[in-house]
This record gives C-alpha cells, structure tokens and sequence, in this order.
C-alpha cells in the first residue's frame, strides 16, 4: 500500500531523512519509535504533504501513485490521511461543516453525489457515540478551546467518518490522560481492517498496549535501524534505545 | 459646449425654475456655482435646496482634504471632475443580457445573483426588465399602506420639504469634513426613508428597488428618520461588482432615530477596486452618521466592504437618548492595491447608553487596512458600556494591517472594553483543511468565513449567503 523507497529530506539544508526505507501492506499496523530529533514526525509530513521540507532524494508511493507530484488534498482524497500531534485551531468554523466538507471533497473523488443531510447525521452521531463525544462538539468551532484530549478524539473521529485506506498517526497518545488514550485507542482499534493499514508515530510503549502493532521499526538520525514484531517495543521500554543505535553502528 | 455658452443655458433654465429639456446631460468638469445651479435645476430643485447648496459650496471652498487617514493616492484634481451625470436613456444601454460583457454575467453567476436581477444590475434598460418593474410596484402600494415613504431624496425634496427642511444636515453637519460639504454642494441623488410613529417598516427596504434612479452612485445623499416607536431595516448596495466611470465617491448618509425607535442599515460595497495595479478603481470617502435622538432607541450598522481602490468610511452612532443603543458590525476585505481605513465614532452622552463594535478586516496581495475607532464617553453618560473588538486577518505576507483605537472616556462608573487581535491565515489552518481532502480555494473561504461569522450574522438571511459569496469572489487567487 505504502512503500517509501531510500527518502531523504532537508529542512533548510539540514538532512532529517537519510535514505530511509518502509513497506507498509494492506491491513497491517506498524509502530514507528524512535528518540527526539530522530525524523519521526518528518517522515509523517512529508508523506502528508506539509511545507517546508525538501525532498532530496528516493520516492513515497501509495497504491502504485508518486505521492510527491501529488496536492495535499489529492492524497487525503485517495485516502490518505494524517491525525495531527497539535490539530490547529480554525475559529468561526464548525467542526460538523468541516467534517461535512471533507467527506463530500472525498465522495467527489469516488464520483458520488454529496451526502443527504439526514444521512450524514445518522452516521455522526453514531461515530460521536463510539468517541464518547457530546453532539456538542459539532457545532463548536474546529478544536477550538478543545482540550489535549477532545483535540485526539475529534482527530480520531474524523478518521472514522472519512474512512481512510492509510491513517498516519503522529504522536496521537501525546497529552492524553488514561481514560482518554482507552478511548481513542477503541477508536483506532474499530479502524483495524484488512484493507486498512495504520501507521503510529509514537514515543511510548504505553500506546502500543492498547493498539497492538504488527510491527514495530526504530527511526534514529534518519534511518530505521531495527525492525521487529511487537515484543520489540517490550525490549525497547526496558532498555532505551541506546543498545539499538550502537547495534546498528556496528 | 463652451463653458460660455453652458452659464447662459444654465443661467436661462433656472430662471424658468425647472428644467425639462437640456441639451447635455453632462456637467463639464469643474466645480463652480454655474455648476451647482445646473444640478439644482436638474433635479427641479426649490430656491432654498439651492440655497444650501450654495452655501455648503461656500464653506467647502475654505476646507482641505482630510489627510490623517493611512492611506497613500494621488491628489484629485476637484476641477477635473465632473459632477453631473444624468442616467443613460434606454437607447444607450445594452438591449438584452446578450449585449452585456460576459465577464460580468459569469461574476453575477458565482454570487448566485438571480436572472431578472442580473439584467437589471447589467444596466438592461429598464423597459426590458419587467420583473423588477412589477415587484417595485407591489411593493411600493404595501409601504404606502403603512404610511411609510421612500422615495429618492430629489423627489423628497420636492414633495416633503418640511421633512427636508427639518432634519437634512442635521446629523452630519454640511462642513462637518471636506467631502460633506462636497456632497451638500452637489449630491446628485439618493434615498429618502420616513417611518412614521409606531410604524414597524412591512419590509426590509432596498436600494435595489429604486433601481430606476440608479446612476447616483456618486455623490449619493440618504437621509432616514425613525419617528418614535418605528422600525425599519435598510440594505444598500448589492453584491454585484459596480463599476463606474467616476473615480470619485462621496457620500453622505444619515439616520434619525426618536424615541424607541429601531434603524438596522446594512450595506454591501462592491465598488471597482482597480486592476491588479490598482488602476482605475473607485475612491470612496463616504461620511455615515446615525443620531440615536430619542431615549431607548437604537441604530446598528453592519457593512460588508469589499470594493473601491481607497476606502475612507466611518459609519457613527451618536447616542444621545437613554439607554440608547449603538451597534457597528463590520467586515473589510481589501485584496491587491486596495487601501482601507475604515472604523466607528461611538459618542455617548446619554445616560446607561450602549455600543458595540466588532470590526473584521482581512487583508490580501499588497493591500493595506486601518481600523480607526473612537469611542467617546462625555461626562453626563452615567452608566455607558462599550465593547469593542477588532480583528485582523492577514492572507500572504506583502499586505499590512493596522489598528488605531481611540479612547475618551469623560467618567468614571463607564465600563469599556477593547479586545484586538491579529492573525496570519495559517499555513497550519491550510494545511489541516487540505490534509482532510478540502481544496486550498474552499479552504481559504472557508476560513474567512469562520473568521466573518460574528458579523455575517448581523446581515439579514439573504444578504449574508450572497455577503458570503462575494468574499469568496474578492479573494480569489488570493492565496497560492
């Protein structure tokens, strides 16, 4: 589905990706760890579209298309979809007409008329019920005032109404208290499906409780240096990430 | 024609009072009392009209053109301009829509302007447009019902001369500024509105259907009284783009509320803001007043402010009633060259009176936008409140914008608040919307909008949809 070949990227004329090598395969979920300032949240950027970085070199395909000659919204459209570490705030906009956009902008892509009123509520409020969110949040400006964890629900929430084929998870644990994490994790969980792969950046293992990886890869200065299943995660939160560097150093 | 010949043809007709057949509908360029005294004629006008004029004329020969707005343009040249202009005979305008410039059929197509309004708006002579003709004549037999008038202020002049008399000037001074003393001199027309006492107006009352005195554009004069406990709600303009081949606008409104009364004006803008260069567009120093007279009475103004090359526009409340009510809802869209400094006067002098400000300006491309408001509070309004915020939206990085708020606050139990922000339209906001599917262009409107909510919401229902559709228009290619 995703297949990310020698990438390098720069950001202002810094290398942050040094030849970097990923396959991702339909229906699979794969945990990418890695220490600070290691490119993690670079690779989901470039992958995602954002400003700012520099492709130097190799190439990021999905489902056979170059994604770099691709617009931002040609990839979210063909399904894939980033869940923002900071989702930004949009005052004055509804997050139900964001939502509303977004899916018809995708149904346009599929050659689908845009989605009856009464229909589109009927599958809002189910997915709202399944994040544990009040219909409140639907007419609240986008995560506007939202806190940390309403933030990762609405980003998960989303995910669930516009059905993505690749959800590219950034960070998506981070600021979430207990209660919090349980519930966007059923959320990613429900989104496990064999024509759906999931792609977690995160830093702790504690995530990877909840939403168990199929695999797991260790993305340090640039490169992924290990890669295993998910007891490698277990080795990682006992260990650090020291052993590995110097590991692949040899 | 010589300028010879032109004071004798002048000076004959108005001796005969009135005016029905002159040669040139035009008015050479230049300002002078021959000129003052065609326009006069032209518009049938009683001796004291004349008077006035003449004499605004006067005080405005003594004035100079305000110059502490922040905004940059070349001098105008008064004795260039000419200051009359009749409307174009039905011979000269386009026959049918199939004449008119496609370029402006396919603008009124975005904003969704419907079909019968379209020829209209194109200047279809008006034999043509059997609609409007038709809806203005329903609509003229219902306001007649409730007593209400409206009518051009040529034809008010003549026929409610009293009404003239009485409350012409008498919120916006004649040499209250150099452009209001202009406009007295030769406001060319306008509209005129009187809700008598306890009249609630059975409609909301539009230029749109006084489109038979349309070409007055230029130095346009309104005038609206509220008698106590009536209400009226007025729209002006239209979202349609408006051009003009007169560079210079000038005009004056002003507003009377008594006692209890309610005036709600809205106005959509959409003048010709030039080229990309900001060549050719409209210079627009438009001087807006309402005087909240009566206890309990309220004027609110809401603008959506999208066209001309340099806006200069400061739509006021005097709140002299108690309790009286001043609202300023405000959206300015400046895109290209285009230059704005535009804001509210809210003066309070009646006890436990109120305003209200929300200003939203957005800019674009290498434009430059001022808010500039006052909020004064004089020694005798115990009690007065006043909220002001005012934001600012900035689309690229080559365009400016500035806030100057003024403060005089004459007591102590007043309570104003400020609140002012300013915000780049985020690459993050962008980037979020598109990572979603949404195109850049719905993206951007869809921000601006959110960014406009507050006002947009202000504007009656069906102003606002189109109120929204123009900014979507004015900001293409704004981004990207």
């Amino acid at each position: 589905m995703l297949e990310v070949k020698d990438l390098r990227v720069s950001v202002e004329d810094k290398e942050i990706l040094k030849g970097l090598n990923l396959t991702i395969n339909p229906g699979e979920v794969h945990a990418i760890m890695g220490p600070n300032g290691a490119g993690k949240s670079t690779l989901s950027a470039v992958i995602a579209g954002r400003d700012g970085y520099e492709v130097t070199g190799g190439s990021i395909t999905f489902e056979g298309e170059d994604v770099l000659d691709m617009e931002i919204e040609d990839r979210a459209r063909a399904g894939l979809l980033l869940g923002f570490q900071y989702p930004v705030e949009i005052p004055g906009v509804k997050n139900v007409y964001l939502l509303k956009a977004a899916l018809n902008a995708k149904r346009e892509h599929l050659g689908l008329p845009e989605i009856e009123a009464p229909e589109f509520m009927k599958l809002v409020r189910e997915k709202l019920q399944f994040m544990k969110m009040d219909s409140s949040f639907l007419h609240r400006s986008v995560n506007e005032g939202f806190s940390g964890g309403e933030k990762k629900r609405n980003e998960i929430l989303q995910m669930l109404i516009l059905e993505p084929k690749l959800a590219l998870l950034d960070e998506i644990d981070s600021g979430l208290d207990i209660d919090a994490l349980k519930v966007v994790s059923e959320g990613v969980n429900s989104l496990r499906d064999a024509g759906r792969s999931i792609v977690m950046v995160t830093h702790y293992q504690r995530l990877l409780d909840y939403i168990v990886p199929d695999h797991i890869h260790v993305l340090s200065d640039g490169k992924i240096i290990k890669s295993g299943d998910k007891s490698l995660a277990l080795e990682l939160e006992k260990r650090g990430y020291d052993w590995v560097i110097e590991e692949a150093a040899q | 024609m010589a300028s010879q010949e032109m004071e004798q043809l002048v000076r004959r007709e108005y001796k005969q009072g009135f005016v029905t057949d002159i040669e040139s509908d035009t008015a050479p360029p230049g300002l002078n009392e021959d000129v003052i005294r065609f326009i006069s004629a032209k518009k049938e006008e009683p001796q004291w009209m004349l008077d006035w004029r003449l004499a605004a004329f006067e005080q405005w020969k003594t004035m100079a053109e305000p110059d502490w707005a922040h905004v940059d343009f070349p001098q105008v040249d008064f004795q260039a301009v000419s200051y009359y202009s009749a409307p174009k005979s039905s011979e000269d305008r386009p026959k049918s829509l199939d004449e008119v410039d496609p370029k402006l059929l396919e603008t009124y197509e975005k904003l969704g302007i419907p079909l019968h309004e379209r020829a209209a708006l194109a200047g279809v002579a008006m034999d043509m447009v059997f609609d409007s003709v038709s809806v203005t004549t329903t609509f003229k037999e219902q306001l007649g019902e409730a007593g209400v008038i409206f009518c051009s202020i040529s034809e008010a002049i003549r026929e409610y001369p009293d009404l003239i008399k009485q409350y012409l000037g008498s919120v916006v001074p004649v040499a209250d500024n150099f452009y209001t003393a202009l406009n007295s001199a030769v406001f060319s027309d306008g509209s005129f509105v009187f809700v008598p006492k306890g009249v609630t107006c059975p409609m909301e009352l539009s230029t749109y259907f006084r489109i038979n005195a349309e070409n007055t554009g230029q130095f346009e004069r309104t005038l609206i009284i509220c008698e106590d406990n009536a209400q009226v709600s007025y729209l002006e303009g239209c979202t349609a783009p408006m051009r003009d081949e007169n560079q210079l606008h000038a005009a004056v409104v002003e507003l009377v509320a008594l006692e209890n009364a309610d005036i709600k004006y809205s106005t959509v803008q959409n003048w010709y803001p030039g080229d990309e260069e900001g060549k050719g567009g409209i210079y627009n120093f438009v001087t807006k007043r309402g005087e909240c007279r009566g206890d309990n009475s309220k004027i609110s103004w809401t603008q959506v402010e999208t066209g001309s090359a340099v806006t200069w526009k400061y739509p006021s409340c005097v709140l002299k009633g108690k309790n009286s009510v001043g609202e300023f809802y405000s959206v300015a869209v400046t895109n290209n060259m285009q230059q704005a400094d535009t804001g509210t006067k809210m003066i309070h002098i009646g006890e436990g009176s109120r305003s209200t400000i929300i200003s939203k300006g957005i800019s674009a491309g290498r434009s430059d936008q001022s808010y500039r408001g006052l909020v004064k509070i004089l020694p005798g309004a115990k009690g007065a409140r006043n909220f002001t915020q005012c934001d600012s939206l900035l689309i690229g990085d080559q365009c400016g914008a500035h806030t100057f708020p003024y403060q005089e606050i004459g007591n102590s139990t007043a309570q104003v608040e400020h609140e002012a922000t300013t915000s780049k339209i985020g690459e993050d906001q962008l980037f979020y919307c598109r990572q979603r599917g949404i195109s850049e262009e719905d993206a951007v409107n869809m921000i601006v909008n959110g960014f406009c909510k507050d006002v947009f919401k202000e504007l009656p229902m069906e102003f606002a949809v189109e109120a929204e559709a123009l900014l979507n228009v004015s900001l293409e290619g704004a981004v990207g």
